[in-house]
C-alpha cells in the first residue's frame, strides 16, 4: 500500500534516520474499513460563544454516529483526540474566535496520528458587512494553516456553508463526516462549499450508494478501477466503460465488482447515447464518472497536432458531449463527478495539453453545475494530486521524490482509493449540497493559483 | 424421397441476447500454450461482463473442442467453474466437428422452447496450437499392456514390445478417418466437380477480409468480441490483401486432379486458435432483467452426406440441410437478408451456391422440383466470414451466430420489418448444420 520510504521510515531504523537527518517522515494513513471506528479517538467540537447552539446541533449528530463526543477540553495527560471540530458558524467579528481558535491549538499537541481537525463556518455572502465577510473569510486561511501544522497523517479541512444552509442539514452533516472519517485519509487542506439541500439525514452509511446505478469512464485499470470498485462497495451497481482494446481488463474489473462492462471509446460522437442504451436494463443513470483521460506530454514547442487533439478529445471534448447528450435526454437527479487535476490548477511543464484538458474540466463542472441542478442533480470535479499508479511510476525518481514526499503536507502520495472515496462521498445523496466544486485530493500538495 | 415437411411444433421462443469471443488468433501466434479451457473460460468471462452475469445460475453451458485431450473430459464445464458464473450452473460438452458451436446453440435453445431451462450459453472452443499429441497405437497398446500385467517380468516383457519407431509422436490431423483424405483434398475433388475458377474463390476470400476489416473499424465487433492475451482483433484479417496478391499464391489442394488447381493458402481458411460464447434465453427471462434481446433462434437442420463411396462432396451437406429448414418455415431463399455460410473454403461456399442453382442436382439430390434459387451475392457473408476471421473449429458457431443475430437486429430497427439470417455451417464427417436467426 504505502511507497517504500514511507514504510522505510515507520520501521526502527529509518524512524530513528529519518528523525536525526530530518527527512520527511510520513506517516501510515489509515483508510476506511467497513467494521472500524469512524474516527481514531474522542471528538471535540469548540465553537466561539455565538456558535455555540450550532456547535451543540453538531455533537447531537456525532453522537446518534456512536463517536464519543466532548464539548469541553480534556486536561488528562493521556487523551489523544481522534478529531477536533471548530464552529465558527455565527461567529460575528474576528475578535470573537479568538477563544475557539485558541481552544483548538490547546488541543492540537494532543491530536492522535490520522486525527481530524474540521473547521466549520459560512460562506462570505454578497451584502455581508466588511466585518462579517473578514470574520467568515478568515477561517479559510486559518484550515489551510493548520493543515500545514499537522504531522502524523492528520488533517484540517472546512465545510463552508452557503446560501444558508443549516449546520446539520444532511450535507452539511455528510461532509463533517466525510472530512472526520478515514474516507478522507489524502484529502488535507480543503475548504468545501455546501449549500442548501433536500437530502435525507437517515442514511445507511455502510451502502450509501445503494440503489444507485453509476458509469465510470476509464475503468479498465488504475484510478478508474479504484473507483469503480469503491462505488460498487458502497451499493451501487456499476457500468464500467473503456475502450475495446482494454476489454479483456475491463471485463475483470466487472466480474470482481458484479458490474458491467461496456466497450466504448468515450470519443465516440454517440458515446452519451450508448450510455444511457447501456444502462437502461440496469435501471436508468443515477451518477456519472468522467474518470477517462490521457497524457501526451511534450513542450509546447514540440507539441504535434495528434498529440495536442488526443488529450483534447479524450479528457474534454468526450466530457462535454456525454453531458450534453445525457442533460437532453432529461436524466434526472444525476450526479456528475469529473476528474480534473492539480496540473490543470497549478500548470506543469510539458503538460500544456494536459493541463487546458483538467483546466477546462474544472470550467464545464462550474457551467454544468446549473443546468444539472435544474433537474435535481450535481456536477463537481475531483482534482487528485500524486497518486501512486502505474502512470506515475514512470515519472523520473527525482520529479517523483519531489512530488511525493516534498510538496504535499501529508508528505507522501496517494492512493488510487483515496480519489474513489472522494468521488463515492460527492456522488452520494448526502452531498446533494455540493455543486459546481472542485475538490483537491492532493495530501495539500498547495501549488496553484 | 421428397417429404412434405411436418408442421413446426408450436413452442415458446429462444432468443439470442448477445454474444461475445476473443479475437481468433493463427495457429502458432498469439494463443501458443493458451488450453481450450483457458480460452473459453475468457470468452465466458467477457460474457459475464457483458451482461452483469456474476454469480447467476444459468440453465446449462453447453460447447465443446473438436481437437480435445482426453484430460478435458469436463471442458465445459470447468471452464465454468473457472469463471464468474455460479459453481451451480450445470454444462455439458457436445462435438460435432465444424458444426460442434452451432449444434450446442441447436441444443441449448431447444431446451429453452421446451421450457426446461430459461437460459444458457452456447459455444465452443478450439486450438490448434496447443493440440493434444498421440503416441502410437503400437506403444500405446505396449503401455497398457504393462500396465495391466500383474509381475514385474511381465510389465518387462510388455514394454519389450516397445520399437524406436513407435515412439514418434502422432500429430493431430484434420484428415478424415475412411478416405485418408484431407478435408482440403476433399474440397478440391468437390471444387473441380462443379468447375469453380480459381477467380471466383479469390474473390470471396477477397471480400471476407474486406467486409471483415469494415466491421472492424465500424466498431461492429465492439460488442461481440472481448481482447485476449493482449490480441485485440482477429490477426488473421489482411486489410489490404488484393485480388493480385491472392492470384500470386501457389495452389495449396488438388495438384493430383486432373484439372488445374485452384485451392490456395489464400481462399482456404488457416488453422485457428480461439474461443466464442452465446447468451440464450427464453423473453421472458431477458424481460425479467431488462437485457436486450437482438434476435429469435427460430430452428434449425441438420444433414449428412455420403461421401465416403464418393457419390457427394465432403463438406455438401449443408446444400441438403438448407432446403429442408425453408421448406418447414415455407420460407424461399428470397425471405432471406443474410446468408452467414461458413467459408471452409472458398470453394465450399461457391459449390454450396452452384448446387443449388443446379436444376438436376436439385432434383435428384435434394428431391425438388426444379433449381432450389440463386441468392443475391450482396446478402452473403456481409461482416466477412472465416476466410478473414480465421476458424477454430467449434468456435465458429459462436462467432456466426452472434454476428448475424446483430445483423438482423440492426436491419429490423433500420426498415421497421423483421430481418431474417441463413447459418450454415458444413462439418467433417459428410456432415452439416444449419440455422435459421430472425430479428426480436
Amino acid at each position: 500500500m504505502a511507497d517504500n520510504y514511507t514504510k522505510f521510515v515507520n520501521g526502527g531504523l529509518g524512524k530513528k534516520l529519518s528523525k536525526q537527518l530530518g527527512l520527511p517522515r510520513p506517516a501510515i494513513l489509515r483508510r476506511y474499513a467497513p467494521d472500524a471506528p469512524l474516527t481514531v479517538g474522542p471528538v471535540l467540537v469548540v465553537s466561539d460563544d455565538a456558535s455555540a447552539g450550532d456547535a451543540d446541533a453538531l455533537a447531537k449528530a456525532l453522537v446518534a454516529w456512536d463517536v464519543d463526543v466532548r464539548r469541553s477540553g480534556d486536561d488528562s495527560a493521556d487523551i489523544r483526540w481522534g478529531g477536533v471540530v471548530l464552529v465558527g458558524t455565527a461567529a460575528e467579528s474576528p475578535e470573537a474566535v479568538s477563544e475557539a481558535v485558541l481552544a483548538l491549538g490547546g488541543t492540537l499537541r494532543k491530536l492522535a496520528g490520522n486525527g481530524r481537525v474540521v473547521v466549520v463556518s459560512r460562506a462570505p455572502e454578497a451584502g455581508d458587512s466588511p466585518t462579517l465577510a473578514a470574520t467568515r473569510a478568515g477561517f479559510e486561511g486559518f484550515t489551510r494553516s493548520v493543515g500545514k501544522e499537522l504531522r502524523g497523517g492528520a488533517t484540517a479541512n472546512g465545510v463552508q456553508l452557503t446560501g444558508g444552509a443549516a449546520v446539520d442539514s444532511a450535507s452539511a452533516l455528510g461532509t463533517l463526516r466525510f472530512f472526520l472519517s478515514a474516507k478522507s485519509a489524502y484529502v488535507d487542506g480543503q475548504v468545501l462549499p455546501v449549500g442548501p439541500s433536500d437530502a435525507q439525514a437517515d442514511v445507511d452509511w455502510a451502502r450509501p450508494l445503494a440503489g444507485k446505478v453509476a458509469v465510470v469512464t476509464g475503468s479498465a485499470r488504475g484510478i478508474g478501477a479504484a473507483i469503480a470498485g469503491t462505488l460498487a462497495r458502497d451499493g451501487a451497481k456499476v457500468l464500467v466503460v473503456d475502450v475495446p482494446a482494454a476489454g479483456e481488463s475491463l471485463a475483470a474489473v466487472a466480474n470482481k465488482i458484479k458490474g458491467t462492462a461496456l466497450q466504448l471509446d468515450v470519443t465516440a460522437p454517440d458515446a452519451g447515447t450508448k450510455i444511457l442504451e447501456a444502462t437502461k436494463h440496469l435501471g436508468g443513470i443515477d451518477i456519472l464518472v468522467h474518470n477517462a483521460g490521457i497524457l501526451r506530454d511534450k513542450l509546447l514547442a514540440n507539441m504535434k497536432p495528434a498529440q495536442w487533439d488526443a488529450v483534447i478529445a479524450v479528457n474534454l471534448a468526450s466530457q462535454l458531449r456525454i453531458n450534453e447528450q445525457l442533460l437532453a435526454a432529461g436524466v434526472e437527479g444525476l450526479r456528475i463527478v469529473s476528474l480534473a487535476s492539480t496540473s490543470g490548477i497549478a500548470g506543469n511543464k510539458g503538460q500544456t495539453n494536459y493541463a487546458y484538458s483538467k483546466s477546462g474540466v474544472i470550467g464545464h463542472t462550474a457551467a454544468t453545475a446549473p443546468l444539472v441542478a435544474a433537474l435535481g442533480g450535481t456536477a463537481n470535479a475531483v482534482a487528485p494530486g500524486f497518486i501512486e499508479t502505474e502512470m506515475t511510476r514512470s515519472i523520473p525518481v527525482g520529479t517523483r521524490v519531489v512530488a511525493r514526499h516534498v510538496v504535499p503536507s501529508l508528505q507522501q502520495g496517494g492512493l488510487p482509493i483515496d480519489v474513489a472515496e472522494a468521488i463515492a462521498f460527492l456522488s452520494s445523496p448526502v452531498a446533494s449540497g455540493v455543486n459546481g466544486q472542485v475538490l483537491r485530493v492532493c495530501g495539500q500538495s498547495m501549488v496553484g493559483k | 424421397m421428397s417429404t412434405t415437411p411436418s408442421p413446426v411444433p408450436s413452442t415458446r421462443e429462444a432468443v439470442i441476447i448477445g454474444g461475445n469471443r476473443i479475437p481468433f488468433s493463427r495457429a502458432g501466434k498469439k494463443y501458443v500454450r493458451t488450453s481450450n479451457q483457458d480460452m473459453f473460460t475468457a470468452a465466458l468471462e467477457g460474457l459475464v461482463a457483458r451482461f452483469g452475469l456474476q454469480g447467476e445460475r444459468l440453465g446449462e453451458v453447453v460447447g465443446g473442442a473438436v481437437l480435445k485431450h482426453s484430460k478435458n473430459f469436463n471442458l465445459i464445464r470447468e471452464s465454468v467453474l473457472g469463471s464468474s458464473l455460479s459453481p451451480t450452473t450445470p454444462a455439458y460438452d457436445v462435438q460435432q466437428a465444424c458444426a460442434t458451436g452451432l449444434e450446442a446453440a441447436i441444443a441449448v435453445t431447444n431446451k429453452i422452447k421446451l421450457g426446461q431451462i430459461e437460459s444458457a450459453i452456447a459455444g465452443g472452443t478450439d486450438t490448434v496450437s496447443d493440440a493434444p499429441i498421440v503416441v502410437s497405437d503400437r506403444l500405446r497398446a505396449a503401455l497398457l499392456d504393462a500396465n495391466h500385467a500383474k509381475t514385474t517380468g511381465a510389465k518387462l516383457k510388455a514394454l519389450a514390445a516397445i520399437r524406436p519407431k513407435d515412439l514418434a509422436p502422432v500429430s493431430p490431423s484434420t484428415g478424415e478417418p475412411r478416405t485418408h483424405l484431407s478435408m482440403g483434398e476433399h474440397q478440391a475433388i468437390t471444387t473441380a466437380k462443379w468447375g469453380i475458377s480459381r477467380e471466383a474463390q479469390d474473390e470471396i476470400a477477397f471480400n471476407s477480409h474486406q467486409n471483415l476489416a469494415r466491421a472492424w473499424e465500424s466498431g461492429f465487433f465492439d460488442d461481440l468480441v472481448t481482447p485476449f492475451r493482449g490480441l485485440t482483433r482477429d490477426d488473421n484479417l489482411r486489410p489490404d490483401t488484393s485480388l493480385e496478391k491472392l492470384a500470386k499464391l501457389k495452389p495449396a489442394f488438388g495438384s493430383s486432379l486432373d484439372t488445374a488447381a485452384t485451392m490456395t493458402a489464400g481462399n482456404s481458411t488457416p488453422l485457428t486458435d480461439g474461443a466464442s460464447a452465446v447468451l440464450f434465453a427464453s423473453r421472458e427471462w431477458a424481460e425479467e432483467r431488462d437485457l436486450p434481446v437482438l434476435a429469435k433462434f427460430v430452428d434449425a437442420e441438420t444433414a449428412a452426406v455420403d461421401f465416403v463411396h464418393g457419390h457427394e462432396g465432403l463438406l455438401m451437406a449443408p446444400a441438403a440441410a438448407v432446403p429442408r429448414l425453408l421448406a418447414r418455415h415455407g420460407l424461399t431463399l428470397e425471405d432471406i437478408d443474410f446468408f452467414e455460410i461458413h467459408e471452409a473454403f472458398a470453394s465450399t461456399v461457391l459449390t454450396t451456391l452452384a448446387a443449388w442453382e443446379d436444376e438436376e442436382y436439385c432434383r435428384t439430390e435434394l428431391g425438388l422440383d426444379g433449381a432450389f434459387g440463386k441468392i443475391d451475392r450482396s446478402k452473403l457473408n456481409v461482416n466477412g466470414s472465416s476466410l478473414a476471421a480465421g476458424h477454430p473449429f467449434a468456435a465458429t458457431g459462436g462467432r456466426i451466430i452472434a454476428t448475424a443475430a446483430k445483423l438482423v437486429a440492426a436491419k429490423a430497427a433500420e426498415t421497421g420489418q423483421p430481418a431474417r439470417a441463413l447459418i450454415s455451417v458444413c462439418a467433417a464427417g459428410g456432415l452439416g448444420a444449419v440455422a435459421l436467426v430472425e430479428s426480436a
